[in-house]
């Protein structure tokens, strides 16, 4: 009986805000909207905390410089930001493991503030040699992820993101359109595949975390068709 | 045994005792830890205070040498220099310090020629400082050689590039202003807007142009128009590169010798070395500030979770002050073992907090609060304790280990860090064992204590009490009055904690905190500490002055001694001074002896006796460098892109120069327009005091150009701050429009006042009006649904049958006692009969308390046409179930109040209209039942009825408590419904099985003669669970086939339903199949069927699962510590159950294994329910919490109305509503969104929604007293945006 009348015309309990809340696309896009800002504050920061270990005193226009020198890389930085952040969860569901570890808004904050404190000990601390420092980051990577993420299809994708930014990295450096200050290793710097490793991961924990609202939604939905 | 789970016993048994230890003695304990963290901390104070200023150190100038750039510094002795008193410093500056006066002064000279013939001197000494050379056996040596080259002046700063020296020796002096020319300066017309014309408008606390040049402040340097004093100072500044003793030394001999210093006192001994901390540029701000926006990000997610506490915010505080000083104890052990650090502290500080973490404290919280409640608060906390013992440990072990390794790393700064964090991870590990377990054993306490003085009692739990007689009756009719037994305290619908959207969340966060205000003001506070610190004249110089003082070098033996002018200073050091340049030809000339008058003066006038202004040395002039701003060198060789930042600078001592100038030395250099200018020659006063007259335009004649400024910008700042308080304000009350400062006022909401939330965020009110079903006597208690039909049943023992979907009234049960089974016509009298009862009773309370309705009283004579109600109500009953299966179609819902009138009832009465009833009474003693055409009654309140009759009325009825005196049949104490049948169980052990359509009995079963507390319904068959624990299943047999009743609903929607219709024409025999006569040792509270299961809750705390078609006993369950309230099951084999202590279990069907344990309230749980990923439960303490269903994780809580705890019902797997006081609330489950809040009658004396049940059309029946509520749900949230 009561089978037989949720197929009746009458429009169902969905009213239009529900709906919109559970509409697939429209969720997808607010989630990449946010990892997209995410992204780009980040970058801004991070890049400002690179900057910072060459300036003077007095620095007359540091906010100059930072969009003067390469507007292209806070936007380059959030779309890529967006785009691991949403797959992420993506590749959660289709391996059909979702991920259960420690999904909580205070553990995704500390993986943010350990990965802004690798950036700064990349940026702060001097390191002996840079074979040093690349081996410390990459422990320090290492670490986070196994803090805070313990999947094994974090990390296949995480390693995956070093090395394709990387390679993008290297390409871009090849042809001239970007350069490093201070390149130690095929003219960047070798510390990078470690830094994106750690972003990888923090943003994949983000984009988890956001993904969980939409989790709850859409198994309901599914559940009630 | 193997190790491990040794040890873990082991470990567990050790946290056992030390909570015990810790719930004992809170006070000892927590003084014990207090003592501790001081001690540690007392190492701290050696450090020295944060902040920007620069430090200084102060070495003799004899014998000096720049120290050493090397690292091995630790072996030497030199424990007393500051570590960063090493290698040379950036520059050395030379400031030579010219103090010059007009003497004596002469009444024709202007106020210009103050300072314009001293300033003119500065071309001349210029000069002789830079041709001086140093001629020793080495060879010479130019100022070039040893002074700091400059180069380009940052692109910036291009207009000063005309002032500022570049590509040369650093050397300042006021004639920059005028490129050095001497001719220029005489062309000068204005000095005084030339030196001014860099300055800044704004006040500015970092140095300006004029101080740099000038080197003094520019209080000190008397270039101004209005000073008493007329003495003009300044230096010339000269900055080396090197230190060459013998240069600085003959320069210091030959200026002396040229401009000799009668009476200077200076001793010149000391080279003092300033020291400059790293400036925090916007550059290190920027993610400085987002780091700790990130850690108190962190901070706030995770102490959010903390609860079930007394005080949230007490816990909190405590977790992060645990942390805290576990932290400040790191660095504090770390000093004291010698470790000095090195990092920056503000800047490692958010790390360090992360990497520590706040988890444990989280993990001990919740696991002490989700012990029993009812255990002793010590146990409480131990076993808490115990539980995660394990776990906290093995935390522990991971994070030393993590750091451990990072302390291989070899690397200085990350060893450093790693040191700390280790320290801070084992203090914060003992703070967490003594601090906040103690803490935390008080708040639990308090909340013990608090539970005690503010328990309910027990009679409001019970969502609708059994039958209660006379409080039902009271009940009933105060409901029109706010006091109602259990809402003698009415908590206003505002204290609802819910979850909005995000983005109003903050807005009314930001209202709500007044977050604005307070950041204004801890600025404010901030920023003036900041300036006091800082400041030049401020606290840090009352502290450095402090120090020098108590420093053996300090100013006590600086007495004032007089020197002859000629004769070296005795303590001069230099041993250069004997290689006097030999090629100075001016010595002889110029010298002067103190004691001299000045000169051939021109102007007899000289003996006037103004008298002399004194060029006196004393030792304040040593160092007048310290009254500069402190950014004063920092900003000189920024201006050259060379920074001080953590770096220093040495000053050596100061040479002095003295210039005495007579009158005519000034005349000679006054320019033309001086005379013409607006300053007129000076008159002297008639009391020739001798000092400075002030100037006939100079207001303030005593006041220096810089007080005025300051005294503008304070009156500017004042009213700034007024006009920022007033736009804050304006901007608060637009913002926040709720009144803070008001509270509840009379305790009851009004109808307009709209549920709003902590944040003041009020969802949409939605204007639908529901469907309200009147027609029972008192409150219902027991209410029923298929779907199509909907059964109620009130205290009075009525039974009622509603179309669920339109809400006509069906059919019509009476009481059993005096049971007419007939026709409805007699149920319809039988109904007025008790109506009658029901309205003495009324009219009883009403005289004494209801005094608005008093003025209904019928007065006057009855008028005829009243009388026609009555037939016209029953022939509307009469056809409403035999004749037509529904009066009106089903209508849209209509903007105004569809009143559907159930049996008896006024058509048009909108609320409980007593003047009807009165007339009614008025009529059955008269007996004269007119059966006039139908007319209706006027309005109500101009009905009027005699009073003498009206007032005998109550009296002369029979006993009006016999409608409530339990009769032989008991009253019902549970109702089921299905397909057209309903089945009753009663309080005296019957159980009946009715028609709902026709109203008639079809069979009834005597088996047990104990009350039958609940029952179950499930197909053919009914399981009855009786008051002494026993279970009884009954199947229904019919002898002819089912076949779908074509009278109930549309065809199509009948043809739907699988459930079995009976017609009305088949014989029904209930038949008892099975009996277990002792399933449970106290009453079944709780019985629920699905899925072929059948479980029981019982008083005897356990629950036990049937199996439906045999009744045999597969699990008894066992977790809960007091009795069971309630049990859900569902098709998915998840069965949940509450109890009374307040806990919620959730088990495993299969297996009778119990999942999860929740301890959900603080009281009982009164009612559970599940979605497919939540439990959601409702207490005792008017809450409703949402659980996550598979960790048992408390995702949000919901406060309700008081005495609307149980009510919730779930409409869709996201949809959710409550009841409140005349409301119902829709929420989204998944966010806990409030979305819509319907109001239910347009009487504003609305009653608590205690009972909601929601039908498959989404509608939604609520108990609100005796009337009950339709409320389609499509309807409600179609409006939402």
């Amino acid at each position: 009986m009561v089978e037989g009348k949720t197929e009746s015309p009458v429009p169902k309990k969905c009213g239009p805000y529900i709906s919109s809340v559970t509409s697939r696309s429209v969720n997808l896009m607010i989630r990449g909207v946010v990892l997209f800002l995410i992204g780009v504050f980040l970058a801004l920061v991070l890049n400002l905390l690179q900057i910072q270990r060459n300036v003077t005193l007095f620095p007359p226009d540091v906010i100059a410089s930072i969009f003067s020198s390469a507007w292209w890389v806070p936007p380059c930085c959030g779309t890529a930001s967006a785009v691991i952040g949403l797959l992420y969860p993506c590749i959660d569901r289709h391996l059909g493991e979702p991920h259960k570890f420690k999904r909580e808004w205070s553990s995704v904050m500390r993986c943010v503030a350990v990965f802004v404190g690798i950036n700064h000990a990349s940026a702060k601390v001097d390191f002996d040699n840079n074979i040093q420092l690349s081996l410390t980051l990459a422990a320090l990577s290492i670490g986070l992820w196994w803090t805070f993420d313990r999947s094994r299809s974090g990390f296949g994708l995480g390693v995956g993101i070093a090395f394709l930014a990387t390679l993008v990295t290297q390409l871009l450096v090849y042809n001239g359109v970007y350069q490093y200050t201070s390149p130690d290793f095929l003219y960047v710097r070798s510390w990078l595949p470690c830094i994106f490793f750690a972003g990888g991961i923090t943003m994949g924990n983000i984009g988890r975390q956001l993904a969980l609202y939409e989790c709850k939604v859409i198994a309901e939905k599914s559940h009630q068709e | 045994m193997t190790l491990t789970e040794r040890l873990r016993e082991k470990i567990s048994r050790a946290f056992y005792n030390h909570g015990l230890l810790c719930a004992s003695y809170p006070i000892p304990i927590i003084l014990f830890t207090g003592l501790c963290i001081l001690a540690c901390c007392y190492p701290l104070l050696k450090l020295p205070l944060p902040g920007t200023g620069p430090v200084e150190f102060t070495t003799p100038v004899k014998d000096y040498l720049p120290p050493p750039v090397d690292f091995d510094r630790k072996q030497g002795v030199t424990t007393e220099q500051p570590e960063w008193y090493v290698g040379a410093p950036v520059a050395y500056i030379q400031q030579i310090f010219v103090k010059s006066s007009v003497s004596p002064w002469h009444k024709n000279l202007l106020a210009v020629d103050v300072f314009r013939s001293p300033l003119s001197r500065a071309f001349q000494l210029v000069e002789e400082i830079q041709n001086h050379m140093l001629r020793d056996s080495s060879g010479t040596r130019a100022l070039e050689e040893v002074c700091l080259q400059v180069t380009d002046l940052l692109p910036s700063l291009k207009k000063l590039r005309n002032v500022l020296p570049e590509h040369g020796c650093l050397l300042l002096s006021p004639g920059n202003f005028w490129q050095n020319d001497r001719e220029r300066f005489h062309a000068d017309p204005d000095i005084i807007a030339t030196i001014h014309q860099h300055e800044p408008k704004t006040l500015q606390t970092s140095a300006t142009l004029k101080d740099l040049l000038f080197g003094v402040p520019g209080k000190y340097s008397g270039v101004s128009l209005y000073t008493r004093k007329r003495m003009v100072s300044y230096t010339i500044t000269l900055v080396f590169q090197r230190y060459h003793a013998k240069f600085l030394g003959s320069l210091r001999a030959r200026l002396m010798l040229l401009y000799p210093s009668p009476n200077c006192s200076l001793r010149a001994e000391n080279l003092v070395h300033v020291h400059f901390k790293e400036e925090i540029g916007i550059a290190e701000l920027i993610p400085l500030v987002t780091t700790y926006i990130i850690l108190f990000a962190y901070i706030y997610f995770s102490t959010r979770k903390i609860d079930m506490v007394k005080s949230k915010w007490g816990l909190a505080l405590a977790a992060v002050v645990t942390v805290l000083s576990s932290l400040l104890m790191s660095v504090g052990l770390c000093t004291l073992f010698g470790l000095t650090p090195t990092l920056n502290g503000g800047e490692i500080f958010p790390y360090l907090v992360v990497v520590i973490g706040l988890e444990n404290v989280l993990v001990l919280t919740k696991s002490v609060v989700s012990t029993p409640v009812d255990l002793e608060v010590k146990l409480r906390i131990a076993q808490g304790l115990s539980s995660e013992s394990w776990s906290i440990m093995k935390n522990m072990a991971t994070e030393l280990g993590i750091v451990l390794i990072g302390y291989f790393t070899l690397v200085p700064a990350i060893q450093e860090f790693c040191l700390f964090a280790v320290v801070g991870l084992v203090s914060d590990f003992f703070l967490q064992m003594l601090f906040f377990t103690t803490v935390l054993s008080i708040d639990i306490r308090r909340m013990e204590l608090a539970d005690l003085n503010k328990r309910l009692p027990p009679e409001a739990c019970v969502p609708p009490a059994k039958p209660v007689g006379w409080a039902a009756r009271h009940e009933r009719h105060l409901a029109v009055r706010p006091s109602m037994p259990h809402t003698i305290t009415l908590q206003p619908s505002s204290f609802r904690n819910l979850r909005l959207p995000k983005r109003l969340r903050v807005v009314y966060f930001l209202a709500r905190t007044r977050l604005a205000q307070r950041l204004i003001m801890a600025g404010t506070v901030v920023w003036i500490s900041i300036l006091v610190y800082t400041d030049p004249a401020g606290l840090r110089t009352y502290l450095a002055a402090q120090v020098t003082e108590q420093s053996p070098l300090g100013e006590e033996g600086l007495a004032p001694m007089p020197v002859p002018s000629n004769v070296l200073p005795a303590s001069h050091p230099d041993p250069a001074f004997s290689i006097f340049p030999p090629d100075n030809p001016k010595p002889a000339e110029n010298q002067t002896s103190p004691g001299e008058p000045p000169g051939p003066m021109g102007p007899a006038e000289n003996i006037h006796d103004s008298p002399v202004p004194e060029v006196t040395w004393g030792p304040e002039d040593e160092e007048l460098w310290r009254k500069l701003s402190f950014r004063h060198w920092p900003t000189l060789f920024s201006y050259y892109n060379i920074t001080l930042a953590k770096r220093y600078i040495s000053l050596l001592p100061v040479i002095p120069v003295t210039l005495r100038l007579n009158p005519r030395e000034a005349l000679e250099g006054r320019h033309p327009q001086d005379g013409r200018s607006a300053w007129p020659p000076l008159r002297p006063g008639p009391a020739h005091s001798g000092l400075w007259e002030p100037n006939p335009k100079g207001a303030g004649g005593a006041q220096t150009h810089g007080d005025v400024t300051l005294y503008k910008v304070a009156l500017l700042g004042l009213a700034a701050g007024i006009v920022l308080v007033l736009l804050l304000l304006c901007l608060y009350r637009v913002l926040c429009p709720r009144n803070y400062g008001q509270l509840g006022g009379p305790g009851r909401r009004k109808r307009g006042e709209l549920p709003c939330d902590d944040y003041g965020y009020a969802p949409p009110e939605t204007e639908i009006v529901p469907l309200v079903l009147r027609g029972h006597l008192m409150d219902i208690e027991c209410l029923a649904s298929d779907g199509m039909l909907l059964v109620s049943c009130c205290l009075a023992g009525h039974v009622c049958v509603w179309d669920a979907q339109t809400g006509d009234c069906l059919t019509r049960i009476p009481r059993p006692g005096r049971q007419r089974q007939d026709s409805g016509v007699g149920s319809v009298f039988e109904a007025q009969e008790s109506w009658e009862r029901l309205s003495d009773g009324g009219m009883g309370l009403e005289e004494s308390g209801d005094s608005p309705l008093l003025q209904h009283r019928p007065r006057g004579p009855l008028p005829p046409s009243l009388f026609g109600d009555q037939p016209d109500l029953t022939c509307l009953i009469d056809t409403n179930f035999s004749a037509q299966p529904r009066l009106q179609p089903s209508e849209p819902a209509k903007p105004e109040p569809r009143h559907r009138v159930g049996c008896g009832r006024a058509q048009d009465s909108p609320g409980y209209d007593f003047s009807l009833l009165v007339q009614r009474v008025y009529q059955e003693e008269r007996l004269a039942p007119l059966h006039s055409p139908a007319v209706r009654p006027p309005s109500p309140g101009s009905v009027l009825l005699p009073a003498p009759e009206e007032g005998g009325s109550p009296s002369e009825k029979g006993s009006p408590s016999l409608a409530w005196a339990p009769s032989a049949d008991g009253s019902i104490w549970s109702l089921e419904l299905q397909g057209n049948l309903i089945v009753v169980g009663r309080s005296s052990g019957r159980l009946e099985v009715w028609d709902a359509i026709e109203g008639v009995l079809r069979c009834s079963s005597e088996e047990g003669s104990s009350g039958i507390t609940a029952l179950v319904f499930l197909d053919k068959r009914i399981v009855a669970a009786r008051l002494n624990g026993s279970l009884d299943f009954f199947s229904l047999e019919t002898h002819t086939a089912l076949s779908p009743l074509q009278f109930r609903g549309t065809p199509g929607r009948s043809s739907a339903t699988t459930s079995p219709v009976y017609s009305s024409n088949d014989a029904v025999i209930c038949r008892m199949t099975h009996t277990v006569p002792c399933a449970h040792q106290k009453p079944i509270t709780a019985l629920k069927a699905a899925a072929g299961r059948l479980v029981t809750g019982s008083q005897d705390h356990t629950l036990r699962v049937f199996r439906l078609e045999d009744s045999c006993c597969l699990f008894t369950l066992q977790g809960h510590s007091g009795a069971i309230t309630t049990v859900y099951i569902d098709q998915t084999m998840v069965l949940a159950s509450g109890g009374q202590d307040g806990a919620i279990c959730l088990w495993d069907v299969l297996t009778g294994s119990r999942v999860s344990h929740m301890f959900a309230h603080r009281g009982d749980v009164t009612s559970l329910t599940c979605t497919t990923s939540c439990v959601i439960s409702s207490g005792l303490d008017d809450l409703i919490s949402i659980w996550d269903r598979s960790t048992g994780i408390k995702l949000y809580s919901i406060q309700q109305d008081l005495g609307c705890g149980a009510s919730l019902g779930v409409i869709s797997d996201n949809l959710l509503v409550t009841g409140g006081q005349g409301c119902v609330s829709f929420w989204d489950i998944n966010y806990g969104d409030l979305l819509q809040t319907v109001y239910l009658g347009k009487n504003s004396e609305a009653q608590p929604a205690r009972q909601i049940l929601v039908l498959d059309n989404a509608a939604i029946v609520c108990n609100f007293g005796s009337e009950l509520s339709l409320v389609y749900v499509p309807s409600v949230l179609e409006k939402l945006d």
